[in-house]
Parts: C-alpha cells; structure tokens; sequence
C-alpha cells in the first residue's frame, strides 16, 4: 500500500522498574509494526507476553511503575510519545477508542447507559445533553440492542454479559475513532454471544472504516478475524505477517508450536503437540532468545545472543536465528 | 452406546432450585430448572463431553454426578445399581471411585498444605495404610503426571498454573477412581500449557482405564477429548451421540449455531456463520415446547407447545421436531 500507514509503531520499548530502580522488567522490548485505516491486527500472545502493556503503551495509560523508555507511536502522522497528557486527553476517545475484557469494570454501575454513551461526545465534540442522548439511542441501535428508547435510562446491572460488552462498543465508536484497540473482547462471553459480538465488530468496522487491533490469546479470534497477526513472547515480537501466510508457513518456532498445540474441531484424538516448559518468568528471562529453552528446533547460537529480526517472505517477519536466510 | 456396563449412569436426572422470597417459607416464585431430565452412561475408559453456554447446567450436571447437589428427581447409577438406600451401592464406595479435577488449581489447592500431604489426603482418608506405603503412593502419582518426586515436599504457591493442575490431577488419582469429572480443567491455564495437561488426561486414561466426565466451553477441545459429546441447553440434552457425528454434522440448530460459533482454528476453516438472536432465556421460566424455539431459526408451530423428545436421527440422539418422520 501506497498511503502513509494510520499506525506505526517503531522500536517500542515499555519497561517496568521496580520502586529502588534496581530490577527491570522489559515487558514490550523493541516492537515494530504498522496499521492501515481498515486493516485488522490481531497480537497474541500469553499471559505476561507484554501484548497487554503494549495496548496500554499506545494509549499512553500505563500504571505508575511502566517507563516508555524508547521508540516512536506514529498515529495519524504524529509521534503520540510527543503529545502532552492534555493532548492525549483529545486522542483517548476520540481518535483511538479501546474495549476491555470485563464490561462490568467499564462501565459505571452509578450512570444510566444514556449517559455513559453521551458523555465521550459530550466532552470530546461538546455536544448538548438532548443531541449527545439522541446520538447514543442511534448507537444502540446501532450496536443491536433492541427498544433503544428505553434502554438508555436502565443501568447496566439490568442488561446481560453480552449486551453490556455492545454498550462498551457503542461508547468507543461514540466519535467515530480512527482506531478501536479491543484487549480480549469476549473472553467473557458465551460462544454464541461471542460470534453476535465478533460480526457486530466486523460491521462496525467496515461502517466506519476502522482500524482495529485485537488483543488475545485466542488464535482462532485471528483466524477469523484478523488480516495480520503477530506473536508476541517475552515482551518481544517474534513474527507477524498476514493471517493466511502465517498460518500455512509459520517462520518462528513458537508461533508453529502455539498453532500446532491447539486442538482442531475436524480431526479428532491425534495427539497435540505440547509445548514442553513453562512460559518465562520475565523478571529473569532466559539469556539469548527468550523462547530457547522451550525451543524444540534451538541451536547453541540462541542461548547467548537474542536474534534480530528477519525478513522471511513478503510481509513477513521473525526473530529466529533459524530464519536468517544467510 | 456400549455393550459394557457403564461406570455411571445417569437416569432422568432432575434438579431444580427453588426461588422462595422472604426468611421463612415465603412464597414459591418457581425453580431454576437448572438440570431437567438428562440421562446418559458412561462407559469404562470413555469420555463423555458436556458442552453448552453458561446456564446450560452443566457444572450443575458435575455436582449432581460428584454428590455435591441432592438431585431433585432422576436418579445415578453406578455400576448398574442405584445409589444409597436398601441394596443400593455404599455412598462411601461411590466417592471413593468418583473423583474430580476443578477450573481453577489456584482455589483447589490449599496453600499450606505442602504437596505430598494434598496428594495423600483421599488415601489417608480413604484406606487404611503405612506411612511408607503412602510416601511410596505418593512418588508414584507424581511421576505419573510428570513431577519430580521433590515436589511433594513443597507448597502450590511455588508452581506454576499448569504444575498445579498436575498436582489436582494427582491427587484426584490418588484412590484409583473408575471416573474422574473434569470441569473446565485446562481453561484457567495459558495456551501453550493446555496441549500438556490435554495430552496428559489422555495418556493416563489409555494407562489406567479412567473414565472422564469432561466439561469444557472450548468445543475442539471437548470434541478433541471425547469419545461422546453431549449438547445441552438450559438444562435439557438437545444432542448426544459420538464426538465425530456430532462435531463433523451436528442435526440440532442450536448445536449447528453452536459449532458454527467456534473459532476457527485456520482462516481456511472458516464456516458459514449462524449468527443466533438474542440471548439464553432464564432457566426459571424457560420456553415452553422446544426450550430453544424463540432463538431457533427454523421453528415451526408446533415448536412453540409441544416439547421433542430425544430421537435417533443419523447416529446420533437429537431432540428436534424437523427430524420426525411423521411430520
């Protein structure tokens, strides 16, 4: 594609320190990737990964202890990391919304849903209450829940899992976001309700031409959402690329594990193939590539120095000393 | 669907919880129809997978088979004979031979008790042996699900997730149980542990014969484990048969949607999707005729008042009015 990328992310680093300054944590170390308006990036990854931190890094709302310590966030051709907190204030909303895993914890138990879907449009394009109110029953709506007219005066204990998750919904695209982060969207919902809610975001986006970026540990999320992926482990990206490619020709170790260990609906009772250990404890990780103890395929090589990224075929990309083409 | 005797039986299993408002008998508002007349076996050595969404009573259906809830109605058979009562199997017997793996090993495991001792714990209760014969039980548990013989003298906070749910299915094991019921055993845990302890379960049912009563919301797992899945919704077996006929062509719409709703596990396995309306409807006052009609997309009139009895359709039970002939 030839147009300027909606978001790039360059070189990103987020560490946490510890209060003395003395143990570091480098949850996302040196990530890189790019976004075009309407594309779908899905970043996976397990607990402790870094792909958390590094939705929040975007943002620019992390916890206290988290330090961006380098890189670039460039979004709508600005480096977000340039902007001042008020600045961000204007962007968080309006420009990149995010939905997060529990809408029971992002949502006011105190506010009608009325009021919690008026209140970004309210504040990011000052509209009146009785504009920003007829506005939210048309998001609802949009959002598929039914009798609109009445639900925005109940509060979210009277609505269901699933419906509380389409509010949330409704309240990031309230602005008309360029760029909807969306960390584990529907973990929390049952399968049927989650495939309500996955094609609801499918429309959305198409809509409104968004561009959106799932984070999860749910390869199947990617498989059926996604045009491009990327693994995270250990704070790092260890490949990305598009979905199909990926799938069918994984370059990195991991990603061929994690896609090989899960089991699939249509061939029944053939053993998985496990990944042996544990995910690394990231206050010590391992020396070299962080994967290599775990690595079936690890040569001396990876034990001591941590490999760059490689250009594996168009696209794509990993960190893997195997992938080095020289 | 076995000539063997099945390990247990259920039969006509019912339980409802009764919603009563007020603190001294008040007045009877009706029952969740959390479980309303399932049945089925289980054979030596199968797997039988519950699947369903939340409400569907499934865990209800593992905490009536574990003893845990006092059915309303139905019955267990275990081994072929009722439990409790005159001539029926020794309560004590029954627990001893049903055991249980639960979600989370973070809350399953008391955090000071070392190891060896929550291992140990259903044997000293159970039978009466040596302290050496126990050390020697405990070494051989831990070996059978992977850990060093060392473990036992630690505590569960010094393992990780996945070791714990080792350490549960040990001690579950510990009294040589005929089934084990798994609930969600692998959703708590990351995704590259859950291949492990999958692989795990199935390699000590191929060494000691165990049968397992698993209960999962992940559907390639359930169907990846399971010899038989049983489909529910609220409360009642809407399909049941073999996990192949059931996952490559399940008949029932809801379970259709419900399959169809899995994720894929390949861009290139992605299937026509069937996006249901609306939402599970509460089992206090669940639908008359077919419990599914208001959401099914192929109801027909007499969906909505005359409920369909589970029916042998294409190898498989389902209980749906478009599969009978006289219709």
């Amino acid at each position: 594609m030839t147009t300027p990328p909606l978001l790039e992310v360059k070189d990103l680093s987020t560490h946490f320190v510890s209060a003395a300054g003395t143990r570091v944590v480098r949850a996302v170390n040196e990530v890189s990737f790019t976004l075009h308006a309407g594309e779908t990036l899905g970043i996976v990854g397990e607990s402790g990964s870094g792909k958390s931190t590094l939705a929040l890094t975007i943002l620019r709302i992390l916890p206290p202890a988290a330090r961006i310590v380098q890189g670039q966030i460039n979004f709508e051709g600005e480096n977000l990391l340039d902007k001042s907190d008020s600045e961000m204030q204007h962007i968080r909303g309006k420009r990149i919304a995010m939905i997060l895993q529990d809408p029971m914890a992002s949502l006011n138990p105190l506010f009608s849903i009325g009021d919690q879907v008026a209140e970004p449009m309210r504040v990011h394009e000052h509209m009146g209450r009785g504009g920003a109110w007829a506005r939210a029953k048309e998001l609802l709506g949009a959002v598929r829940i039914s009798a609109p007219e009445t639900r925005v005066r109940e509060y979210p204990h009277q609505m269901s899992g699933g419906m509380r998750q389409r509010i949330v919904g409704a309240i990031a695209i309230s602005c008309e976001p360029a760029l909807l982060i969306a960390d584990e969207p529907t973990t929390s919902l049952d399968l049927t309700i989650q495939a309500q809610y996955l094609s609801l975001l499918s429309d959305l986006q198409k809509r409104y031409h968004l561009a959106l970026i799932f984070i999860t540990h749910n390869l199947g999320i990617v498989a059926k959402m996604c045009d491009k992926v990327a693994v995270m482990y250990a704070g790092r990206m260890v490949e990305s690329g598009p979905v199909r490619q990926i799938f069918n020709r994984p370059a990195h170790p991991y990603t061929e594990a994690l896609l090989r260990s899960i089991p699939r609906l249509t061939d029944r009772r053939e053993r998985l193939t496990a990944i042996e250990g544990q995910p690394p404890d990231m206050t010590s990780p391992p020396s070299g590539c962080a994967f290599h103890p775990r690595c079936p395929k690890a040569i001396e090589r990876c034990q001591e120095q941590d490999p760059p990224i490689f250009e594996v075929a168009e696209d794509q990309r990993a960190r893997c000393w195997l992938a080095d083409g020289r | 669907m076995s000539e063997e005797m099945p390990i247990v039986e259920a039969v006509n299993l019912t339980k409802h919880f009764a919603l009563k408002r007020g603190l001294f008998s008040g007045a009877d508002r009706g029952a969740v129809r959390a479980v309303d007349g399932i049945s089925f076996a289980i054979p030596p050595g199968k797997t039988l997978g519950v699947v369903g969404e939340s409400g569907c009573g499934k865990t209800t259906t593992a905490k009536l088979v574990l003893l845990l809830e006092e059915p309303t109605g139905g019955s267990i058979r275990f081994l072929g004979k009722e439990l409790g009562g005159l001539g029926g199997v020794n309560l004590r017997d029954y627990r001893k031979s049903v055991q249980a793996v639960f979600q989370d090993p973070f809350a399953s495991l008391n955090p000071r008790m070392r190891v060896g001792t929550i291992i140990a714990e259903p044997l000293v209760t159970n039978e009466a042996i040596e302290p050496p014969e126990v050390k020697r039980r405990i070494r051989n548990l831990l070996e059978l699900v992977g850990l060093p013989d060392r473990a036992a003298d630690l505590f569960p906070h010094e393992f990780s997730g996945g070791q714990r749910q080792r350490i549960a299915i040990a001690r579950s094991l510990a009294v040589s149980p005929k089934l084990i019921v798994l609930d969600e055993p692998v959703s708590a845990l990351d995704v590259s542990i859950r291949a492990q302890i999958l692989n795990l379960l199935r390699d000590l049912q191929a060494r000691l014969g165990v049968s397992y009563l698993f209960i999962a919301h992940d559907l390639a797992a359930v169907a990846h484990m399971s010899h038989e899945i049983a489909v529910m919704y609220l409360g009642q077996i809407v399909e049941m048969g073999l996990s192949e006929t059931v996952a490559r062509d399940p008949k029932h719409p809801y379970t259709q949607a419900l399959f169809s709703a899995a994720l894929p596990s390949h861009p290139e396995d992605i299937r026509e999707d069937i996006i249901l309306q609306g939402e599970v409807p509460s089992p206090v006052n669940p639908p008359g005729g077919c419990r599914f009609h208001p959401r099914c997309p192929f109801a027909m009139p007499r969906c909505t008042d005359e409920p369909p009895p589970l029916m042998l359709v294409e190898g498989r039970l389902t209980a749906c009015h478009l599969y009978d002939p006289k219709a």
